[in-house]
């Protein structure tokens, strides 16, 4: 039978590789950065499969804290992403 | 008193936060900010000299679980020259924004971007790292878009989404590192990683991260219109630093950690990336129209230099050929910091005089900016690598290394790279000099013009005739982790 930590770090991988086609392929500011998330979405996945041990031993703390720091990088980084999308549009329109 | 690595990432973060509060006061908080760091980094490289790398762990949290900042020869060298830069390029920026928006926007962005560099330069692990890489990433595409334009938001966009790119996958190697040895502190990994398959893919996806970031052709795309839209200073730091510290990533991952797995083959690949990055960059920026735009392809060219040492450090045999092929790469990579910081400062005083940078319409320029165009031509002679520049001596090194290992085909690249930069420098010159009005404008461009010169200077001279103390500095506390 096919481990769990094995099965969440395929399907972290798989997310990545999706996310990572998606960016390649879509030009549009939207599109685009849906797929980095979903890229990003999936690096975190590795790294919470890493920490877990089997049910007796401890989870890894340390992977926890850094997918935390990654996500609100990356939501900062979205944002930023839109704001300018916004402004883009902004000067396109007038 | 390790503090001072402390230092260099607090006075910047707090001057940034301050600028904010007391944006009438920015200018010279950011000033006395970045010269108090200054100092801090000039103790730093002093403490590194005189008892070898320092450590502090912050907050007296055990590695593993705190932060470790970390600083040996390598990165206080290339802190030293960063705050250097940031400087002469804080007091050029201090007189630059005349709208005081802009100026309130750019000063607390600018600190931000201090932080980036500084905490990157001093990390001691993969994850902060990755952290500061994305902070260094953030700060800058703001700072790009501070042009407000549609050209500069574009290239900001597109700058942030390969930015992006490039980190993600980044981590996506160090997620790998902590399966395969459980710790991501880069002395620690020194020690245990081998070339098994785990790592090397680990190794694959980073390095590939870090090419993006350090915009190594085919993957420069992104490069030439965000450092030719952004506003003058910001060029001169993206071009010089925020480039360079990707490939100081690399130089550590590759030269540091992964000293097993640093296969021929993928040297040689990498070498060959940048011999066509040597060729083509100076082929487009010899055809650019625009003077910053032609700056910035420049840098692709400069960036291809760096990369064609890799294959020249495998081949040679450890000692002390090998420490002068790295000391080598480590000189090119500080010339070109202090030439083209200086180059896009002085394109910039330009662009303000005559409202436009396009190189065929320059004529009278020399007359008119008598200083700036002798800026321009001194950082030149850094780019070529005419004596006594320290890239001259880079390349010396390079092309007796190349000959050394049996690899005598670098030399053409070397050649026809020098001769197609000789060409665009020139070309400049010659319409700067050529017939235009622009006479006898009297204005003061004191706060802009010497902190330009002065790096202009660094790089032509001090580090041409100093170079020795770099070799020495270097050769004593061998810049390897592991050895």
């Amino acid at each position: 039978m096919i481990s769990q930590q094995l099965l969440y770090s395929l399907a972290g991988i798989g997310l990545f590789g999706i996310g990572l086609r998606a960016t390649l392929l879509h030009q549009m500011l939207l599109a685009r950065l849906l797929a980095l998330n979903v890229c990003g979405a999936g690096v975190f996945l590795i790294f919470i499969a890493v920490a877990y041990g089997g049910l007796e031993q401890l989870v890894d703390p340390v992977p926890h804290a850094l997918v935390l720091t990654g996500i609100v990088v990356a939501v900062s980084a979205t944002a930023m992403a839109l704001a300018l999308g916004r402004r883009l549009q902004e000067l396109n329109d007038e | 008193m390790n503090n001072a690595i402390i230092w260099v990432i607090i006075i910047p973060l707090l001057g940034s936060l301050l600028s904010i509060i007391w944006s009438r006061f920015a200018s010279f908080i950011a000033i006395s900010c970045n010269l108090l760091a200054l100092a801090a980094s000039i103790s730093i490289v002093a403490q590194v000299h005189q008892s070898g790398p320092l450590t502090h762990q912050l907050g007296s949290w055990q590695a593993g679980l705190g932060i470790t900042l970390r600083a040996d020869a390598l990165s206080s060298i290339l802190l030293l020259m960063s705050m250097l830069v940031i400087s002469a390029v804080t007091f050029y920026a201090s007189a630059y924004f005349s709208d005081p928006i802009k100026r309130a926007r750019f000063w607390p962005l600018w600190l931000m971007l201090v932080v980036a560099l500084n905490a990157l330069l001093m990390s001691g692990d993969l994850f902060n790292l990755y952290v500061t890489l994305e902070l260094l990433g953030l700060s800058a595409v703001g700072l790009t878009a501070l042009s407000d334009n549609r050209a500069a938001l574009q290239a900001a966009i597109r700058y942030l989404s390969i930015g992006l790119l490039g980190s993600l996958v980044f981590l996506a190697g160090v997620a790998l590192i902590y399966t395969g040895h459980g710790t991501l502190d880069l002395v620690e990994l020194s020690t245990r990683v081998e070339a098994d398959p785990l790592s090397q893919v680990a190794f694959g996806l980073m390095t590939a991260g870090l090419l993006i970031k350090s915009a190594l052709f085919p993957l420069h795309f992104w490069l030439p219109s965000a450092h030719a839209s952004a506003p003058a200073p910001v060029s001169a730091a993206l071009s010089a630093l925020v480039v360079k510290v990707a490939v100081y990533i690399l130089i550590r991952l590759w030269i540091d950690i992964f000293d097993l797995t640093l296969t021929p083959l993928s040297g040689m690949l990498l070498g060959i990336l940048g011999a066509i990055a040597v060729i083509w960059g100076s082929w487009q920026a010899l055809q650019a129209e625009r003077l910053k735009l032609m700056a910035a392809y420049s840098t692709v060219a400069q960036i291809g230099y760096l990369f064609i040492f890799l294959p020249i450090i495998i081949a040679l045999p450890k000692g002390p050929a090998q420490d002068a092929a790295f000391t080598a790469l480590l000189l090119m990579a500080i010339t070109h910091g202090f030439a083209k910081s200086a180059f896009f400062l002085s394109a910039g005083v330009i662009q303000q005089f005559c409202g436009h940078d396009r190189i065929a319409e320059l004529g009278g320029t020399a007359r008119a900016l008598p200083l700036t165009t002798f800026v321009i031509a001194l950082s030149g002679v850094a780019l070529i690598g005419l004596p006594p520049s320290g890239s001259f001596i880079g390349k010396w090194q390079l092309i007796s290394g190349s000959l050394q290992t049996g690899q005598g085909w670098w030399v053409v690249v070397i050649a026809i790279g020098s001769a197609l930069a000789t060409a665009y420098v020139f070309r400049i010159l010659g319409h700067a000099f050529g017939p235009g009005e622009g006479v006898s404008k009297v204005l003061n461009w004191g706060r802009q013009e010497i902190p330009a010169l002065i790096l202009a200077i660094i790089a032509t001279l001090i580090l041409g005739l100093g170079s020795a103390g770099l070799w020495d500095f270097v050769s004593q506390h061998s810049a390897f982790l592991g050895s």
